[in-house]
């Protein structure tokens, strides 16, 4: 029989002003096992932790139930408040009383029955608790980062610098992502290329870091410190090793007529390329679906040209298997497709443009040389509406819910450099609200307004309409003179929602990271672990977590990196005890658990099974605990019940049930 | 039969196999037992007529633990079964001798005696070469039936003729299906849950836990069954606590499912009558239509619909949307 | 039958798995979005942990209706998990609806750990329900005995 100890805590009023705890403890003293039982105002506290240990040794308890917040906030905290104490970890269980009960019902009455009736719950789990041992797995000492743009590159480098090797995986033939089609920066308007590109240097420099560009990952197997990862490296028709990177071959091509994915399908690249000048690595690819020599069999000029004899148009994919401890998403985003959104006109006109568009008219590498020109007929437009929130913080199925959060600051950048740049162009701005939160985002939103002008209008616009001259009518409202208006405009410019990469939900399922409703991967604790994923071992950087600019990306990219070089720094890790069990003597050697596990860690093995009545060699299951990770899914499909999970065992669990039936 | 028992004694004589599993004479004419014949001369007591029902499949988990072979005779329904517990690793194929043997549909003796015949001391016409009649000798004199008026309920739903695994096949069978095998459960799928709940209920209270179907059933083969042990139970218990009584028939139709091959032999054997394969075939049919059509122990490498799935399943709400419409 | 104030109240038993609808549930607690505490959550792994058997269990001793939450299909933390108690439930469900159990008292539902206001409004709905069909009286009393 165990003897156990209920410790009740008020979390302050969080739960006391709800749940009456003195009750509860009063309610659950008898219950089976309970030894003891009491309230405190903050169990988690140091006084409170105190508290528990001094009970656990006065009374000698074999078991802990703590009425408290949610397990995934404290369950570690009190576990090893119990080590302390000088009893088993795993032998303490937590009702959870704040989440599940006080923070959701206001009825003292109905709210302190339900807390005694999850206290109830916790108290016949704890009956059936048994001390659990920790094992140790090893760390691969290397890390995988995949996606290769500012926070991929931020992220590897600092791991690197802390002298663990790094690869990254990058999907397009060179890294640098969304940040190298940047032209200009908020606040400070320095150049994109011109950080960035040192930065694609130092990692393709970098001795501890390997780049994989042109690859993808194709599957992921293992867990924290131990994963193992299948990469593809697709086929680049170029030898890496030969190439020199002079560009010949992509002089020579004669298939000229690729919309160039770079610069926004704004004009177009050749067949074999890279996707920009200082792309790293600077070694082309050839795009064998419009290869002339990949589509008919003729052509061949780049190989007859390349002087390094670099060009392989025999080159296959190749899978590379590696072993990585730890492993970094940083995947970013997209804008999303504005199919959805029609009254902007977007499909019905060339001048009217997404914001990344107006980002390469404007780079000086850009389709138009950095000339702000319409694309229809390359004229200079002399009136620009920029729209704000095209899909972001939509309500309807068409749009994100979200905030994309870096529109507003992009647009008063795109409207100060176009002012400034040409002064008697005319910028409107329609937005909803102008959020600046950020150091010197305010103040440079003001100059957009006080020193250039720009003319900010709030409300919102409710059709793009092109007119014959080749002008557009943006119809709108303007909120604070309440009334409609019409700009006539030469080019309008959408603020369109940044979404996840498309890829992501793959990578995630991969990863086993979880997912929210917008496809942005979730933290392990929105607020205090936010480069975790609740994965062990997957880190979130840049992006693929949430919204962010550049600075926010590059600080959150570093964070990642700290968590990693904190993994890879230990030689051991502490394995998840709750792991499955077989008991042989109930052990049909039937199978169904290794066909359902996940992990294959059940084997069979010819066992001498003794017990009343049997005594024979026969099949029974085995449970590889280090590659076990405690789903439980074998347990839920052996008929005999000979298969059962620790920590949350058939007996554990029906009397989970039987307490709250009561 | 004697072609049959030739064959079997040629087997033991050579060498061949060690042991025959197969019926013997009981103590009436009508209800030959399962056996097991280690010798040339046990196999005097040897029958094989159309009240051998039961199937041997379930007798070789242990007998393929023995020494030697072990022959058993298996009728086209019962190598379901067998091919099953090849798939769970519960018998050992290296030490079987599998006969197919032939089958017109069994009888069943309870459908006799609702016809009236009562005080039978004899019956005739039963092997599987015999008449299309059978004679029961009575105290009241002869009484003559059709040989398919009295099959047993499932022979009517015959899954066919084929022996899907067999060493050797003697004689021909017969596909004696006449009715849809889900028929029954169309019936029932169609009642009001009120309705469904008292038929259940109405079954269900007749059964005494004699556990006939629990042994007799071939998937039912668990060195410890689940209601035995105190795996699942937060106390422990003396014998049979309400959990179990009220909740044994659809948790050991549960443990079965996807693995039940439809062999019909829970209902065979329940003294109360009761139309326990009503479960089974539920489960079957659900399966069926839900992820395609999956015959159990038809190929034994093939996975259990259970132990597999596809990212696009059903979602468990089809069962209220289907109740709806 | 349990009644406060003259109204039903169902006993619900719900498995919420850890990485998920665990996790939707305490974001409905901290957002403070109430459902009705009818709801006792038992926290499993994963959903693929739940055995039929707990289910029968807990129609056995009283519960009125039973909900199943776990990761979305694709987003299992254990990859298949969530993909074996899709077919479990679906085929169980199923076979309590056709010894007469009415299918409302059972669901399965996949909350993710961002969608609190999905497990409320789950909840909600799922209480709703059972309180309509009233007491469970069928399953308690579904004895192979009389």
């Amino acid at each position: 029989m165990q003897r156990i100890g209920v410790f009740v805590c008020h979390c302050g009023t969080n739960i006391a002003a709800t749940v009456d705890v003195k009750k509860v403890a009063e309610l659950v003293r008898f219950e089976p096992g309970v030894v003891h039982a009491e309230d405190y105002t903050y169990m988690c506290s140091e006084v409170g932790q105190q508290r528990i240990i001094d009970t656990v040794k006065e009374k000698n308890l074999t078991g802990i139930v703590v009425c408290s917040c949610s397990p995934r906030m404290h369950e570690a905290t009190f576990r090893k408040c119990a080590e302390k104490a000088g009893i088993n970890p795993y032998m303490v269980e937590i009702a959870n009383i704040r989440e599940h009960c006080s923070w959701i019902h206001k009825d003292m009455e109905e709210a302190t029955e339900k807390a005694v009736i999850l206290a109830r719950a916790a108290i016949a789990k704890v009956n059936l608790n048994a001390p659990l041992q920790e094992g140790e797995s090893p760390v691969t000492k290397r890390a995988l980062v995949i996606g290769g743009g500012i926070a991929g590159i931020q992220t590897a480098i600092d791991i690197a610098e802390a002298g663990y090797p790094v690869d990254i995986v990058e999907k397009t033939p060179s890294i640098g992502g969304r940040m190298s089609q940047l032209d200009k920066t908020f606040p400070t308007l320095d150049c994109s290329s011109c950080i960035l590109t040192p930065k694609m240097v130092e990692a393709s420099a970098h001795p501890l870091i390997t780049l994989h560009t042109y690859s993808e990952v194709e599957n992921v197997s293992g867990f924290v410190g131990n994963f193992e990862v299948d990469i593809r490296k697709k086929a680049r028709s170029v030898n890496m090793d030969k190439c020199t990177g002079c560009g010949v071959c992509m002089t020579k091509c004669p298939m000229k007529k690729v919309p160039s994915e770079f610069n926004r399908n704004l004009n177009t690249r050749t067949a074999i390329y890279t996707p920009f000048a200082q792309a790293v690595p600077n070694v082309p690819v050839i795009d064998r679906e419009n290869c002339m020599y990949f589509k008919t069999g003729k052509c061949g000029v780049c190989s007859k040209v390349c002087q390094a004899g670099a060009v392989d148009y025999e080159q296959q994919d190749e899978i590379i298997t590696e072993k990585y401890g730890a492993i970094v998403v940083a995947t970013g985003f997209d804008m999303i497709k504005l199919d959805k959104f029609d009254e902007y006109a977007y499909s019905q006109s060339a001048d009217v443009i997404t914001s990344l568009e107006l980002e390469r008219i404007m780079n000086a590498a850009g389709p138009t040389s950095g000339h702000l020109e319409r694309i229809s007929d390359g004229k200079a437009p002399k009136n620009i509406v920029f729209i704000q929130c095209v899909g972001s913080r939509c309500n309807d199925h068409r749009g994100k819910p979200y905030c994309s959060k870096i529109c507003c600051m992009y647009t008063a950048k795109h409207a100060m450099l176009i002012r400034d740049k040409y002064p008697d162009t005319n910028v409107t701005v329609f937005y909803i609200d102008v959020r600046t939160p950020g150091k010197n985002f305010d103040e440079f939103y003001r100059r957009a307004v006080e020193q250039y002008h720009v003319n900010y209008v709030k409300g919102q616009v409710g059709k793009v309409v092109p007119k014959a001259d080749g002008t557009l009518d943006v119809q709108g409202v303007d909120l604070l003179d309440n009334k409609q208006i019409v700009v006539n405009a030469d080019m309008v410019v959408l603020a369109a929602a940044i979404e996840p990469n498309p890829d992501i939900r793959k990578i995630a399922t991969m990863l086993t990271a979880s997912i929210d409703t917008n496809n942005f991967l979730t933290e392990a604790h929105a607020k205090l672990r936010p480069v975790e994923s609740p994965t062990a071992g997957i880190f979130l950087s840049g992006v693929t977590q949430g919204p962010k600019d550049i600075p926010e990306t590059v600080s959150q990219a570093g964070a990642a990196a700290v968590k990693v070089i904190g993994l890879l720094a230990k030689d051991k890790l502490k394995t998840n005890p709750c792991t499955a069990k077989c008991d042989p003597i109930a052990c049909n050697g039937c199978s169904t658990c290794a066909n359902v596990c996940p992990y294959g860690a059940i084997s069979y093995e010819d066992q001498l099974v003794r017990g009343p009545g049997v005594n024979e060699t026969r099949r029974v299951a085995v449970v590889n605990t280090a590659l076990c990770q405690g789903c439980g899914a074998c347990s839920a499909s052996c008929p005999s019940g000979a298969m059962d999970l620790q920590g949350f065992s058939n007996r554990q669990l029906i009397s989970e049930v039987d307490a709250i039936c009561r | 039969m004697q072609g049959l028992i030739d064959r079997l004694k040629a087997l033991l004589a050579d060498g061949t196999v060690a042991r025959v599993i197969g019926w013997k004479k009981g103590d009436m004419s009508y209800n030959p037992t399962p056996a097991i014949f280690n010798s040339v001369e046990d196999l005097d007591e040897f029958v094989y007529d159309g009240f051998c029902g039961a199937n041997l499949s379930k007798m070789m988990i242990d007998a393929t633990k023995l020494e030697g072979k072990t022959a058993v005779l298996l009728k086209p329904c019962d190598s379901y079964s067998f091919n099953q517990l090849i798939r769970e690793h519960r018998v050992n194929r290296d030490n079987a001798y599998i006969i197919g043997i032939a089958c017109r549909g069994k009888l069943d003796i309870e459908r006799a005696k609702a016809t009236g015949i009562k005080g039978i001391t004899e019956v005739t016409g039963t092997e599987h070469d015999g008449a299309d009649t059978v004679t029961f000798k009575t105290l009241y004199g002869d009484k003559e039936v059709a040989y398919n008026e009295i099959m047993l309920g499932r022979c009517y739903m015959c899954k066919g003729k084929e022996h899907v695994i067999a060493d050797e096949v003697i004689g021909e069978s017969k596909d004696t299906a006449v009715v849809d095998r889900f028929a029954q459960v169309a019936e029932i799928e169609a009642m009001s849950s009120a309705e469904k709940f008292e038929f259940f209920k109405k079954e269900l209270s007749k059964c005494i836990r004699c556990n006939a179907c629990r042994n007799v059933c071939p998937c039912c083969s668990c060195r410890k069954c689940v209601f035995d042990s105190t795996k699942f139970d937060s106390q422990q218990k003396a014998n049979v606590d309400s959990f179990e009584e009220k909740m044994f028939h659809i948790i050991r139709a549960f443990h079965v499912a996807g693995r039940c091959t439809d062999c019909g032999e829970c209902s065979r054997v329940c003294p109360q009558g009761i139309p326990l394969h009503l479960f089974n075939k539920k489960f079957i049919k659900d399966i069926d239509t839900f992820y395609g059509e999956f015959q159990a122990g038809k190929d034994p490498e093939a996975q259990s619909p259970l132990t597999a799935f596809t990212f696009e399943d059903v979602e468990p709400k089809i069962v209220s949307e289907r109740s709806k419409g | 039958m349990p009644m406060i104030n003259g109204e039903f109240r169902p006993k619900i038993v719900a498995f919420c798995c850890n990485w998920c609808s665990y996790g939707g549930a305490d974001l409905a607690g901290s957002s403070r979005l109430s459902y009705p505490a009818d709801v006792k959550i038992i926290r499993v792994p994963c959903s693929g942990r739940v055995n039929p058997m707990f289910i029968l269990r807990a129609f056995e001793r009283g519960a009125d209706g039973v909900i199943i939450c776990g990761c979305h299909p694709g987003d299992c933390h254990y990859s298949t998990g969530n993909y074996y108690a899709r077919r479990r439930m679906t085929l169980l469900f199923s076979m309590l609806e056709y010894i007469g159990i009415e299918n409302g008292r059972t669901r399965v539902e996949w909350v993710s750990a961002a969608e609190g206001v999905k497990f409320q409004a789950t909840m909600n709905e799922f209480v709703e329900k059972v309180k309509s069909l009233g007491e469970n009286v069928r399953l308690g009393d579904l004895r192979c005995k009389d």
